[in-house]
C-alpha cells in the first residue's frame, strides 16, 4: 500500500536524514516545518531520491490554528498515513533561569505543541486500520538532570503521551514508536563540550526506520544508550541529587 | 551558531592544523555566518596536503549542505548543494542513466572541492576537468549570492574553477550530467612490461576511461611495468552490495616498508593473467577503488604520507621516466603509483590539466621522501610541467606560481574578490599564491 510521511520538524538534520531514507523506498514526504526556503531544498533533494511525491507544509508547534489545513492536506492522500515528530527546542537552563517564561515554549516545542497535532491525525490512522507514528523524544526525558530539566521534562512529558498514543492505536492497527537518540552529531550539539559516542544522523534516521518496520515500542539509538539510561536511572535519588553529570 | 576548536588534517595526515570549525546545515546559516565574518569553506578534506587547513582561524564545513537541488530529466542538468559527494550524486543518477561526467579517484568528494580543485577523472582525455560540465555556481561573497557562468561571468568562474575557494564560498552549482547506459562498468585490465609500452598502451586506448597503475618499485628493464584497466559503462544487475571496511588504528611504520611495498606490488601485477582480463562491476568499483576501506590513509602510520602528482607536457615523457626511475630506486614508492594521458581541458586560471601525462605517486611522510619530492618538483618544472594543489603538501613559496602561466589573472580576480584576504588558507599562504608575502 502506499504510504506518506509527515515529518514534523523537517528543517533538523535527523529529519533531513531519515527524509531522505523514506524518500528512497518511493514514499511520500510532507515536510512540515518554518523556514520555508530550507524545507523547499529538501523537497528536491527528495524527489531527487526517489520520492513518490513531496510537498512542503507549513508547521510551527505554538502556532495551532496552522495545523486544520495539513490535516485537510493529509486526508486527500490516499493509503497510509505515517507521522514523524523531530521537533524540539533546548534553550541553555542559564536562559531559562534568568527567564521562567521560557519553559512555555520549551513545553509547546518538545511536547504540547506535536501531541496536539498528533491527537488530531490519530483518527485518521484509525480510520484507514493501520499507520505509524514516530515520536523522537530524548535520553534527557528519563531523569531530570540540573543542565537541561525543563527540556527534559516536556520529553519525558511527550514519552508518556506517546505510551498513551499507542495504547490507544493499537486497538485499531495503528502503531507508535517512541525514538530516544543520545547524543547526535547536529547543529544542537556542535561544538558542545563533553559530548562523547556521538551518532551520525543517517544512523539514527536507519535505526528509527528499522524499528518502524518491526513494529518496536520504545528504542534507544545508538542501542547502548538503553545500557546508559538504565544505569542512570538506577542510580539512588539520595546520591543522583549531589551528582552534576 | 558554534564554531568549534577542532585539530585535523589533510588527507595525507602530515599537515596539522588547529582552527574554528562552523558546520551550518542551512543556507540561511550559511549567510549568517559569512555575514558576520566570511571564512573558507571546506569540504570532506580529501585534500591531500593542506588547501582545507587554516591554522589560527576559522573554516566553514560545508557537508550538512548537501542536497539535490532540482534535476531537469530532459535535459540532464542537476543544481545541487556544494557539500553532497560525487559518488552520491554518481550512485543516484547512473542507475537513471545520467552521470557526472567527471569524477575524481574518490566519491567522497564534495561537488564544491570538485570545483574548487577544477578535478580529473579517469576520462579526462575524452571530456575533459569537472570545471568544464558545470554551467553555473552561486557564489556567496560575504552573505550576497552571486549566479557565475561560463560566459556572462568569465573571469569570476574561471578565477572560482580551480580557484581554491579563493573568490567566496560556494554554495551550489548546476552540473550538465552526461548520458550513460547504465551503472555497470566494463573493465579490461592487462599487464603491460615496461615504460614504453606503458605510454604507446595509453596512447591507443580507445576506452572512455583509462588509468595505468604503475609498479613504482619495478626497476631495470622492469621499469614502468604495470597493468593498464580500461573501463566502459554498461548496464546490468549488480551483485550485493559489498560492505566498506574500516581501517580503525594507525598502523606501525613498517606496514607499508619496502620489502612489504616489493611484495604487494609483486602480487597484484601477477594478480591480472599475463593475457589479460575482462570484468563487469558496478562502477562504484573502478571509479573509486580505495573507498571500500574507510581510513585507509591510517596504513601509513600516524606521521601520514604524501602523495606527488605532477603533469608534464606530451614531449617531455623522458623527464617523467627519469622521476619514475628515480623514484624506484630511492626504495620510498608505496603501492600506489598512477600514470594517465590527460588531455587539454582545464576551466579555470588555476586549473591542473595541461596535455601530456600525469604521475602521481603516494610516499610515506619520512625525510628521505621529503627531499625526493623536492627533486621530483624541480624535474617538473624543469619539463615544464606543473604539481597538483590537491596533493601538494611540501612546496615552497613562489615555486608554484610560476607553473600556472594565467596565475597574475587569477590573483587580479581573486583580489577584487577577496580584498581582505578571508578566504586564505594555509596552502595558499605557504605557496604565496595571492602575493601576500
Ligand atoms: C583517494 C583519493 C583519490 C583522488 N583522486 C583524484 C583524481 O583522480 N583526480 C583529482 O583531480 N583529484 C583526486 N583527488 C583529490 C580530490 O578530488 C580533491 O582534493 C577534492 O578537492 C577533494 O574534495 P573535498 O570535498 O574533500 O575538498 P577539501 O579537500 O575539503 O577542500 C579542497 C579545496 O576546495 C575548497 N572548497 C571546498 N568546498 C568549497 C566550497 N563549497 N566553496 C569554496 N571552496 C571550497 C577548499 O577551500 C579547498 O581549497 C583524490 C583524493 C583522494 C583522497
Amino acid at each position: 500500500m502506499n504510504e506518506a510521511w509527515i515529518i514534523l520538524g523537517a528543517t533538523s538534520s535527523m529529519a533531513r536524514a531519515f527524509a531522505r531514507t523514506v524518500a528512497a523506498r518511493g514514499d511520500a514526504v510532507f515536510l512540515a516545518g518554518r523556514d520555508l526556503e530550507d524545507l523547499n531544498a529538501t523537497r528536491h533533494d527528495c524527489t531527487a531520491h526517489g520520492a513518490r511525491l513531496a510537498e512542503v507544509v507549513t508547521f510551527d508547534a505554538r502556532k495551532p490554528e496552522g495545523f486544520a489545513a495539513i490535516i485537510d492536506r493529509l486526508e486527500r492522500e490516499d493509503g497510509l498515513i505515517n507521522a514523524v515528530v523531530f521537533v524540539g527546542s533546548m534553550p541553555e537552563q542559564s536562559a531559562i533561569d534568568a527567564d521562567p517564561g521560557l519553559i512555555d515554549g520549551t513545553v509547546t516545542d518538545s511536547f504540547t505543541g506535536p501531541a496536539r497535532l498528533l491527537q488530531m491525525i490519530a483518527p485518521l490512522i484509525e480510520a484507514r486500520g493501520g499507520g505509524t507514528v514516530v515520536g523522537v523524544g530524548s535520553v534527557a526525558g528519563d531523569r531530570g538532570r540540573i543542565g537541561n530539566y525543563v527540556y527534559g521534562a516536556a520529553k519525558a512529558g511527550f514519552h508518556t503521551y506517546l505510551s498513551g498514543l499507542r495504547n490507544r492505536l493499537t486497538r485499531s492497527g495503528g502503531h507508535v514508536v517512541t525514538v530516544k537518540p543520545g547524543f547526535v552529531d547536529t547543529a544542537m550539539t556542535w561544538g558542545i563540550e563533553g559530548m562523547f559516542l556521538v551518532a551520525a544522523p543517517q544512523k539514527v534516521a536507519e535505526d528509527i526506520l528499522k524499528a518502524v518496520e518491526k513494529k518496536r515500542n520504545v528504542i534507544y539509538t545508538p542501542f547502548f544508550w538503553r545500557y546508559i539510561m538504565l544505569i542512570i536511572r538506577s542510580i539512588p535519588e539520595p546520591i543522583f541529587k549531589k551528582m552534576s553529570i | 551558531m558554534r564554531w568549534k576548536k577542532t585539530d585535523y588534517t589533510g588527507w595525507g595526515r602530515a599537515l596539522h592544523a588547529s582552527a574554528e570549525i562552523a558546520r551550518p546545515e542551512r543556507l540561511s546559516a550559511l549567510k549568517a555566518l559569512l555575514a558576520d565574518a566570511p571564512a573558507p569553506a571546506i569540504g570532506q578534506l580529501r585534500s591531500y596536503g593542506d588547501a582545507a587547513l587554516n591554522t589560527g582561524g576559522r573554516a566553514i564545513d560545508m557537508t550538512r549542505l548537501d542536497r539535490i537541488l532540482g534535476f531537469d530529466a530532459e535535459t540532464g542538468v542537476v543544481e545541487v548543494e556544494a557539500g553532497a559527494k560525487i559518488g552520491d550524486l554518481g550512485r543516484i543518477f547512473a542507475a537513471r542513466g545520467w552521470i557526472p561526467p567527471v569524477m575524481p579517484g574518490t566519491g567522497f568528494a564534495t561537488v564544491g572541492g570538485c570545483i574548487a580543485n577544477d578535478v580529473h577523472g579517469k576520462n579526462h582525455h575524452v571530456v575533459g576537468s569537472f570545471g568544464q560540465h558545470v554551467t553555473e555556481i552561486t557564489l556567496l561573497q560575504g552573505d550576497k549570492p552571486r549566479k557565475l557562468t561560463p560566459d556572462k561571468t568569465k573571469v569570476l568562474f574561471k578565477a572560482t574553477v580551480g580557484g581554491l575557494g579563493q573568490t567566496g564560498v560556494i554554495a551550489s552549482a548546476k552540473i550538465q550530467l552526461m548520458p550513460c547506459k547504465g551503472d555497470m562498468m566494463v573493465l579490461t585490465e592487462r599487464r603491460v612490461d615496461g615504460w614504453e609500452e606503458f605510454l604507446s598502451v595509453l596512447e591507443n586506448s580507445r576506452a572512455d576511461y583509462n588509468v595505468g597503475w604503475i609498479d613504482a618499485t619495478a626497476k631495470g628493464v622492469n621499469l614502468g611495468r604495470g597493468i593498464l584497466e580500461e573501463g566502459e559503462i554498461t548496464s546490468g544487475v549488480s551483485p550485493t552490495k559489498g560492505k566498506a571496511r574500516d581501517v580503525p588504528f594507525n598502523a606501525p611504520h613498517w606496514a607499508l616498508s619496502a620489502p612489504v611495498v616489493r611484495m604487494f606490488n609483486e602480487v597484484y601485477f601477477r594478480r591480472v593473467p599475463a593475457g589479460g582480463r575482462t570484468t563487469v562491476k558496478p562502477i562504484s568499483a573502478p571509479f573509486f577503488p580505495l573507498d571500500a576501506i574507510h581510513n585507509w590513509n591510517r596504513l601509513y602510520g600516524k606521521r601520514g604520507f604524501h602523495q606527488f602528482q605532477c603533469v608534464v607536457p606530451m614531449d617531455q615523457a623522458p623527464a617523467l621516466r627519469q622521476m619514475l626511475d628515480l623514484i624506484a630506486n630511492s626504495g620510498l614508492a608505496s603501492p600506489l603509483a598512477v600514470l594517465k594521458r590527460m588531455g587539454d581541458g582545464r576551466a579555470g586560471y588555476m586549473s591542473f590539466p595541461m596535455e601530456g601525462y600525469t604521475l602521481a605517486v603516494d610516499f610515506p611522510n619520512r625525510s628521505g621522501a621529503r627531499v625526493l619530492i623536492g627533486n621530483l618538483e624541480r624535474m617538473t618544472e624543469d619539463a615544464g610541467g606543473r604539481i597538483y594543489f590537491a596533493k601538494d603538501a611540501l612546496s615552497g613559496p613562489d615555486r608554484v606560481a610560476t607553473m600556472y602561466p594565467e596565475h597574475g589573472d587569477w590573483l587580479k580576480a581573486v583580489a577584487k574578490a577577496d580584498p581582505d584576504g578571508a578566504m586564505i588558507t594555509d596552502l595558499v599562504r605557504r605557496l604565496n599564491l595571492r602575493n601576500t608575502k
